[in-house]
């Protein structure tokens, strides 16, 4: 009989367990919610928090130890350091520059997919954008450093106009960022495109426009809140980057390569230089939280 | 709008233009890894599969993919189930600070990679070094997962709200207990969306190099920082050429996935 009992009994507890938790949402959520939190807050959030109060900490210059006295050196040194003001000036122009680099190339594509290419075309072009965002990263940035290098792609589509490729350097690595992060660019000025009213463009015609006029003052209007949602992706992801830079940047630093250069001798200081870029992307977020391109995200 | 003929002819100029600007890297990536040269001279001198053989006997290029598929699959386990429990929390349930909740999951991938590296770095320092645990798959495992719940979160929490709870509802007003309830309707109807985010976790896991750099240890050595560390190393140069290639064409794998699973992931990318 005691083998008939167990399951039963088991099931009944099973059964009570689910109507407890049905009863009690709150119960519910706090099964949810407590290893997710716990792994999201208290251990990443935790070390983020760690590092930048680590930001007001010194090192001792002879043993690289961290001495966790407060000050605010190193926030001082980043102001006033020539070398850390240029790289971070540096930086966001690059940062900048890829973006519009991004904007003006995406346009003509996306406005080809949404509105000149046949209809049955279309889904298969979006396609054809995005494969390449699953290209490894790693690959994308060696691509380039193969077209950039002596004798390579570059230098033997110039040669015939008496030129020769830019190298490697600040130039290459504008252009391998634009080549990484095109598609986040393409693809919202594809929708925004795609879901432009026809008969808006119409009225506009109708009201005596002719296509130029329409574009600057209906098209792009409309369209200029997606380019913001895509520039959130080219501007921190360029700000971020200091791998690329590494492969085909030659001598060039960016915020990121001082970041890593002063991670094993000074990380306050380090951690002081990783402030700047989240600053300045967070700075970037809410300039642009304005044109309410991020409710397009 | 209506365009005029050179309008048209300029837009398709352009746009062909744009399209050959995305495809020759990768083409040039898949032509390089024939190439008998060592050098990245262009035209190539001639063709040749001897750097293929050459790589497919390549130990270090082999442990590498293996390490990064096993951090892959662990961060992907880790994601999947902190991801799908926020998930439902978020689509399920109000409570003060839901907002909060859904931005703190996005700010590991928002932040700029080095930051959440060296913050972990740090951490695991302080933390496990006493402890006598030192960097290692295991670290990276931690790191990767860190980034990749986000994936698993957006597909889940958009299948969760595009599917409303009255069907779990009618299941237990059928007499289901809310366990059955979740195992024959709620579950089957996010499966593909879990699926989905669990191969999105694993590419992204796969393809990434900084998180890593930062919470590997010594002699853990993922594919992407194999690739990173042999890039220069003329030496080696046939053989990156050829797993660079070997990347390239696997990358068609995911998106024919992704295009087979969910129409809403394949245009969500993969942020």
């Amino acid at each position: 009989m005691t083998t008939d009992a167990t399951p039963a009994a088991g099931r009944g507890t099973v059964r009570r367990l689910a109507g407890t938790l049905h009863r009690r949402p709150r119960l519910r959520l706090t099964l949810l919610l407590t290893a997710p939190l716990l792994w999201l807050a208290v251990l990443y959030l935790g070390s983020l928090t760690v590092l930048f109060v680590s930001a007001f900490w010194t090192t001792n210059s002879f043993t690289s130890q961290v001495v966790k006295v407060w000050s605010t050196d190193n926030f001082h040194a980043l102001f006033t350091t020539p070398v850390f003001r240029l790289v971070v000036l540096r930086s966001v122009g690059v940062a900048l520059a890829v973006t519009v680099l991004c904007a003006v190339i995406a346009f003509p594509v996306a406005f080809y997919t949404a509105r000149v290419a046949r209809p049955r075309w279309r889904p298969l072009l979006v396609v054809a954008i995005l494969t390449p965002l699953w290209a490894s990263y790693l690959v994308k940035v060696y691509a380039w450093r193969l077209i950039l290098a002596e004798g390579g792609l570059a230098d033997w589509m110039l040669r015939p106009f008496g030129l020769s490729g830019p190298g490697f350097g600040l130039p290459a690595t504008v252009l391998t960022l634009t080549y990484l992060w095109l598609p986040y660019m393409i693809l919202p000025v594809h929708t925004a495109l795609e879901q432009l009213p026809d008969n808006l463009l119409d009225a506009s015609a109708d009201l005596g426009a002719r296509a130029g006029r329409t574009f600057r003052s209906v098209v792009l209007p409309m369209v200029l809140p997606s380019v913001a949602a895509g520039s959130v992706f080219t501007f921190s992801l360029s700000l971020g980057d200091y791998i690329t830079v590494q492969i085909v940047g030659g001598k060039t630093q960016l915020i990121g390569n001082l970041v890593y250069s002063n991670i094993e001798l000074n990380l306050p200081m380090a951690a002081a230089l990783g402030t700047v870029p989240v600053v300045v992307i967070v700075l970037y977020l809410l300039a642009i939280r304005r044109t309410g391109a991020l409710n397009n995200l | 709008m209506h365009l005029g003929r050179t309008a048209r002819i300029a837009l398709r100029l352009g746009a062909a233009l744009g399209f050959a600007v995305i495809y020759v890297p990768l083409l040039l990536v898949l032509v390089n890894s024939l190439s008998p040269d060592r050098s990245a001279s262009w035209p190539p001198p001639g063709l040749t599969l001897h750097w293929w053989s050459v790589a497919a006997g390549n130990s270090g290029a082999r442990a590498a993919v293996w390490v990064s598929v096993k951090a892959g699959l662990g961060a992907t386990a880790i994601a999947l189930v902190l991801g799908t429990l926020i998930a439902f929390a978020v689509a399920r349930h109000r409570f003060f600070g839901r907002g909060t909740v859904s931005f703190v999951v996005v700010l590991p991938i928002a932040l700029p990679g080095i930051v959440t590296g060296i913050a972990l770095n740090s951490a695991f320092g302080t933390v496990l070094k006493p402890l006598g645990v030192g960097l290692g798959l295991f670290t990276v495992i931690v790191g990767h997962a860190t980034f990749c719940i986000v994936v698993v979160f957006n597909n889940v929490v958009a299948r969760l709200r595009r599917t409303a709870a009255s069907y779990e509802e009618a299941a237990m007003d059928l007499g289901a207990s809310s366990f059955r309830a979740f195992a024959d309707v709620t579950f089957p109807l996010v499966r593909s969306a879990l699926l989905a985010g669990g191969l999105l976790a694993f590419a992204l896991s796969f393809d990434e190099i900084v998180v890593t750099t930062f919470t590997a240890g010594p002699g853990i050595e993922t594919l992407p920082i194999w690739i990173f560390n042999n890039m220069t190393r003329p030496q080696q140069a046939p053989v990156v050429n050829v797993v660079a290639a070997v990347l390239v064409l696997l990358s068609v794998v995911p998106i024919y996935a992704a295009q087979r699973l969910s129409a809403d992931t394949a245009t969500s990318s993969r942020v």
